[in-house]
């Protein structure tokens, strides 16, 4: 276990009455990365959130935040962390600026430090102009640009982001995406929630799957895609062959979709290095004549709802969930 | 990996700063500026500790005033101290429900993941209150005054007076306020001003001598901490207290009555909220 972990959760469990929000999670998050939570409504995330920020208690597991036991210090742990929480907390009746001093200040911000850092970051999230009117008249965007202000009050070395896009529009998102990346640079270890396989591909350095209160998949956006069996291989002869299919049957994971002009072949394939060219090989020496051959990497999409259990489009995805997972976990022991 | 976490908070006080009180009453300072700032936001909210005691005062001085007679002195300067009571015990009712609003948006999570003094949201909530508490003592006295009451003390006895009811009110907010943390919604919190606070101000001796009550409800009345310190109140601003007259202890001794009543319950009360709040904000 390396030092540098800055966020450890082990074996959390929750109940809440006769929902069980977490069933056992393990994740942790190395110093200066984005851990991207990422799951379906109810799988869990904002309680694990919950438990790691010390608003909740887990029933059974441990968590450490920056190096302080959750449970036992978690005074200290408040210290720490900056939480921008899935509906915005903020109060409707301050304006913006009020709402951020005031957050400076409760923190134990010296003085008129509070003040200075607020300007400082409603000019950051574009909220200069409307920094003095009262957030009840603010939009959804705004909202959640001066929520994730004010989770960044006290230059907070561990920042939890539970869902900070969900329901904002492509431009405010890409101005949230915009913040979060700036704070890698400035080294600060993030836990982000989202539902969005984008958001996760976009900002995370390790994507964490959960699904019912379980981790269902651990890794770098990269090596979820590359463990999904749901790459397609997409072939395009210059003239219809039925000698095609046979040729690289043995190559495919499924059966072998036929165009009706013959010309088009598609099948499911386990992501495997110069597939391409194997393929170019097989047709090649069955004498067949190929145009095109792609191999298109799954989207996280397709590896999300593979692993929570969703079917694929196409008939040769697995159906059950459990082979995908269990390669995840495979991968999961190989690593160090 | 603590010496970078360490260098990352150039903007916050370390954790054990000088004077480990500062923190909580800088803490309280920002609540209840917070909570002010709400009512300078919606005024409306304030109506019941300015609209109603200048309507009270007059509604009851002009409309009981002739007929209820008061041996050695005038209703106006009767009943004074009483709409003062009966103001301050109903304007508690904004503890309770501000404490449940508070509780039923999602600031009150971002207060919990602050490393900040738990129970200022409390205190500053309590704090805040006074203050209106204090403008609606002023206004009830100035509505008095406009109207003809006149105080026979002096000007210490008469601060005193509003004092002893200023506290009594400040421990009912703590009253109000397990009330805020153990309701439903705001609403069912408002309630409780109707269902506890009217009775409460209205069976003692606030507005009519207690003498012409029932016997049961006499005795009631008689005990009633608000009939102690509206007595308290009228012994101290040199007003007509037919009170003096009963037997009954707190009667007797109306200003050590009040405070004894204002200390026990501020005793059970605020601790008894803080536990609630604790309770209310666990999971």
């Amino acid at each position: 276990m390396g030092n540098d972990l800055v966020i450890e959760a082990e074996g959390l469990i929750k109940r809440y009455g006769e929902t069980q929000a977490l069933a056992g999670v393990d994740f942790s998050v190395p110093a200066g990365t984005i851990l991207g939570l990422l799951g379906p409504n109810g799988a869990g995330k904002t309680t694990a959130v919950r438990i790691l920020t010390t608003l909740a208690r887990p029933d059974g597991g441990s968590a450490t935040v920056a190096g302080i036991d959750v449970l036992r210090h978690p005074a200290e742990v408040r210290r720490h962390i900056g939480v921008a929480a899935q509906d915005a907390t903020l109060d409707p009746l301050l304006t913006g600026r009020q709402n951020l001093v005031l957050v400076g200040e409760l923190s134990g911000m010296p003085g008129r430090t509070p003040r200075g850092r607020a300007t400082e970051l409603l000019a950051q999230f574009e909220l200069t102009e409307a920094a003095d009117r009262v957030v009840k008249g603010y939009s959804g965007g705004m909202r959640r640009r001066l929520d994730l202000a004010a989770s960044m009050m006290t230059r907070p070395p561990v920042l939890f982001l539970d869902e900070p896009t969900t329901g904002l529009d492509p431009t405010s998102r890409q101005r949230v995406w915009d913040a979060i990346r700036e704070l890698l640079d400035e080294g600060v270890t993030v836990l982000l929630t989202t539902q969005y396989l984008e958001e996760a591909d976009a900002l995370a350095n390790r994507i964490v799957v959960v699904d019912h209160g379980r981790v269902i998949a651990d890794g770098t956006p990269r090596e979820l895609k590359e463990a999904s069996r749901s790459a397609r291989l997409e072939v395009t002869l210059a003239v219809g062959d039925p000698g095609a299919v046979a040729a690289i049957e043995t190559l495919v994971s499924g059966r072998v979709h036929v165009s009706e002009d013959g010309r088009h072949l598609s099948a499911g394939v386990d992501s495997v290095p110069g597939l391409a060219t194997t393929v170019v090989r097989a047709l090649d020496s069955a004498g067949v004549l190929v145009d095109n051959v792609e191999v298109r990497q799954p989207s996280l999409d397709d590896v999300f709802f593979s692993l929570t259990g969703g079917h694929l489009p196409d008939d040769d995805a697995t159906g059950e969930p459990d082979p995908a997972a269990e390669r995840w976990q495979e991968l999961e022991g190989a690593r160090p | 990996m603590t010496t970078t976490l360490l260098e990352r908070r150039p903007a916050t006080r370390s954790a054990a700063a000088p004077g480990a009180l500062a923190e909580p009453i800088r803490n309280i300072w920002s609540m209840t500026r917070r909570n002010l700032v709400h009512i300078s936001r919606e005024p409306m909210q304030l109506s019941d500790v300015t609209i109603q005691p200048v309507l009270f005062t007059v509604l009851f001085i002009y409309i009981f005033g002739g007929g209820i007679p008061i041996p050695n002195g005038s209703y106006k300067d009767f009943v004074l101290a009483g709409l003062l009571a009966l103001n301050l015990v109903t304007s508690t009712m904004g503890t309770a429900v501000g404490l449940s609003t508070d509780l039923h948006e999602g600031m009150i999570d971002r207060f919990r993941a602050l490393p900040m003094w738990r129970a200022s949201v409390l205190v500053g909530r309590s704090l805040a209150d006074l203050m209106t508490s204090c403008l609606c003592a002023l206004i009830v006295a100035l509505t008095g005054l406009a109207v003809g009451w006149r105080p026979g003390a002096n000007v210490l006895s008469v601060v005193a007076g509003f004092a002893v009811v200023l506290l009594f009110a400040y421990s009912l907010s703590w009253i109000a306020a397990c009330v805020g943390l153990n309701s439903r919604s705001p609403e069912s919190a408002a309630s409780f001003g109707f269902i506890v606070l009217f009775p409460l101000a209205f069976v003692s001796n606030a507005m009519v001598p207690t003498q012409h009550m029932p016997g049961w409800l006499q005795a009631v009345a008689d005990w009633n901490p608000v009939s102690a310190v509206t007595a308290g109140a009228r012994h101290l601003f040199g007003n007509p207290n037919p009170s003096a007259a009963i037997q009954a202890w707190p009667m007797q001794h109306p200003v050590v009555a009040s405070l004894l009543w204002s200390v026990v319950i501020l005793a059970v009360a605020a601790p008894l909220a803080s536990h609630f709040f604790k309770q209310r904000t666990t999971e």
